[in-house]
């Protein structure tokens, strides 16, 4: 008589889909998934721990290594909770300064998203064009603070240097290229019939679902739900800017990664707008050299690239902090992993996790 | 459609929960007992429509665990801090709001894995960033470990 | 057979000028290890295991198009330890991780090298004073080429497989590296 095992296979924390060090265990019954379990932690460094130690302003670099692809958005993040906990009212030129550089940070994120998301899907050459284009935004990265991936650029107050010359100008060159090189993905990516085979239909989350897993960012946008906080909870200057929130119709893969190009889309519009908006003026405000804010708790979110980034930092009155915490988006996405992929195949977890597009140093911390 | 404010909010729930403390940012602290009830009125009450838990995370004070909770409403725009204080260290627990937010679970287990505070009720509580065998709970004030310094 | 840059052992076996400048030019004698070194050293595979940070600069921006780590033939990164040279440790190794960094190095078989990318992977980098992370890629693996750097430019990481390449070749690599 022919009988069926189930097996467990290791997806495992070497492999080329998974993103970085991240291990799921896979109880198979032939292709088909009946338990997967993530296991993650392979890259925790302990920072929530290690900023106990550090002064406010030391502990910029190490929000830079979290998410490291999209490092402008968690140095704002961290630099804005302290600006609440203190205070202090931050110049206008370096709030429209944060803003370009945190779309760029976004569009920096979401074309490696994209990338990586096509050669799981099998087709290394949308990578190379994604990573073309990502090279120009860290050329003007680059320019602006000195380095490519790293930058703790923002400083508690403002920003740590005003632009060099001729910066706006090279900004506008790249927001007048980019909307043709979307254009190129799209017809290499997003039309491809392989591609749409494989990720539409698949994974679908409802949005009630979304919303009880604290699920956020282009995932819960890709679902149907208008959560945006640069429109819904308006912070820095984004209230006087003109751009739309996509959202998705299927809840599937292809919704999460159509709403990403889409974001790209209007991220080029808002440093348009921004660039034509920019005010003279002083680039930080009057911040004590030694930082010691007062008593007590404060928490703040963001709209990070990959969804609601939040500091919770607990201050004693030393120039060191209680407590830092840090509401990962990445790590509570993947919290829905394992619902998420009973009943498919070992090929659509990787268009799954694909989709959910998470960064393993923001996973672990 | 405009909802209630929050001080109305607060006012109301003050009422209805004899326990609780609020101070003057609009932070609510609950007794652990009442947390579940609390938990659930803000969040099936549609006038107060709480429906999305988005951080939980714990502090270790000299004398006491705290449990800290942030909701956002997203019909009305509410945003609540709600926190639970554990007295007892040596054992700390507290109940799990598994029931009510599957986004409390990967949460729950990060805070048993970095604190050691027990959430009762708990489908799953595991280590989850640290090796299962690991001794000790990190993010406690009075763990001691040797770095790789030289 | 003494062989040296100058004397070609065709110059012991005849006189004719011209047939010993064509031999020269023309057949090159070698023991057998170091034409052996010379294919290893030009065709590197790497095993694609990225750990942090310093992978997106160190592993996925050395290949795109404008660092191009492909010119030199490096490009085949392979996902299988059995089928790869060259671990690159790229990222900080904690102690959850150890394990599998040992075993996928031991899994790779003979001739193998490891290249450690960042200050992570060199000496536990900002993160060497917590609880969880193992000070170095040192600790663990043998390695041949440190690249520092938080994270190092792609440039870096190419500047690091060509000195791997002249170790492999048996030049001195400290005097060829300027």
């Amino acid at each position: 008589m022919m009988q069926t095992q189930e097996i467990t296979l290791n997806m495992g924390p070497q492999h080329p889909s998974t993103h970085g060090v991240f291990h799921i265990l896979l109880k198979l019954d032939h292709e088909v998934i009946r338990e997967a379990t993530p296991i993650c932690g392979y890259l925790h460094r302990g920072i929530e721990k290690l900023a106990e130690a550090r002064t406010y302003t030391q502990i910029i670099p190490y929000t830079d290594r979290m998410d490291y692809l999209a490092a402008m958005l968690n140095n704002t993040g961290y630099c804005m909770t302290m600006e609440k906990l203190m205070e202090i009212e931050v110049p206008e030129r370096a709030e429209f300064i944060r803003v370009i550089c945190n779309e760029l940070s976004r569009i920096a994120s979401h074309l490696i998203a994209i990338g990586t998301y096509s050669v799981d899907i099998g087709g290394i050459t949308g990578f190379m064009y994604c990573l073309r284009d990502r090279e120009l935004v860290m050329d003007l990265f680059e320019e602006i603070c000195g380095s490519r991936m790293t930058f703790s650029y923002m400083r508690i107050g403002g920003v740590a240097e005003d632009m060099p010359e001729g910066f706006l100008e090279k900004v506008l060159k790249f927001v007048d290229y980019m909307p043709s090189a979307i254009d190129e993905y799209d017809g290499l990516i997003t039309g491809n019939e392989i591609f749409q085979a494989r990720t539409k239909h698949v994974g679908i989350i409802p949005p009630e679902v979304a919303l009880n897993y604290s699920l956020s960012g282009p995932i819960l946008r890709g679902s149907g739900v208008d959560w945006d906080l640069r429109k819904k909870r308006p912070y820095s200057v984004y209230d006087r800017f003109d751009f739309e929130v996509p959202l998705g119709t299927r809840h599937d893969c292809f919704d999460r990664f159509t709403c990403r190009m889409k974001e790209m889309r209007q991220s080029l519009r808002i440093i348009r707008q921004a660039v034509e908006q920019m005010p003279e003026g002083p680039v930080m405000a009057k911040v004590p050299k030694v930082i010691k804010p007062p008593a007590g708790d404060v928490y703040l979110e963001i709209e990070g690239a990959k969804g609601m980034l939040g500091y919770y930092i607990v201050s004693d009155g030393s120039n060191k902090p209680y407590r830092v915490h840090v509401r990962r988006p990445s790590y509570i996405n993947l919290g829905y992993l394992s619902e998420l992929c009973k009943g498919w195949k070992i090929a659509d977890v990787v268009a799954i996790l694909g989709s959910l597009d998470i960064v393993l140093g923001e996973v672990d911390c | 459609m405009p909802g209630k404010e929050m001080t109305v909010i607060i006012e109301e729930i003050r009422e209805k929960f004899a326990g609780i403390d609020v101070d003057e940012k609009m932070t609510v602290t609950v007794p652990a007992a009442d947390l579940l009830s609390l938990m659930r009125e803000l969040k099936e009450n549609p006038e107060y429509d709480f429906n999305f838990l988005t951080s939980l995370t714990a502090v270790d004070y000299p004398e006491h665990f705290t449990v800290v909770y942030n909701l956002i409403s997203f019909r009305h725009g509410h945003t609540l801090m709600v926190k639970v204080k554990i007295e007892d260290k040596e054992e700390p627990a507290a109940p799990s709001l598994t029931p009510l937010w599957g986004g409390a679970n990967w949460q729950e287990r990060e805070v048993y894995d970095l604190f050691g505070i027990t959430f009762t009720g708990h489908p799953n509580l595991r280590r989850i960033l640290l090796d299962d065998d690991f001794a000790g709970y990190p993010l406690r004030k009075d763990f001691e470990w040797e770095g790789g310094r030289v | 057979m003494d062989l040296t840059k100058d004397s070609h052992p065709v110059e012991q076996m005849t006189n004719d000028a011209k047939v010993v400048d064509q031999f020269k030019r023309t057949i090159y004698l070698a023991p057998l290890e170091k034409l052996l070194n010379l294919a290893r050293g030009y065709s590197l595979w790497p095993l694609g295991f990225g750990l942090a940070c310093c992978a997106i600069e160190g592993l996925m921006c050395v290949q795109d198009p404008r660092f191009d780590l492909a010119r030199f033939g490096y490009e085949v990164l392979r996902t299988s330890p059995r089928q790869a040279d060259v671990m690159v440790v790229a990222g900080t190794i904690t102690k959850k991780m150890a394990p599998y960094v040992v075993r996928l190095y031991e899994q790779m078989s003979e001739p193998k090298w490891v290249i450690a990318v960042g200050s992570c992977a060199i000496s536990g980098g900002p993160f060497v004073d917590s609880y969880s992370v193992v000070p170095g890629a040192e600790k663990l693996v043998p390695v041949d080429v440190f690249v520092p750097g938080c994270p190092p430019r792609p440039d870096a990481v190419i500047q690091a497989f060509m000195m791997l390449r002249d170790k492999i070749h048996g030049k001195v690599v400290l005097s060829s590296a300027r």
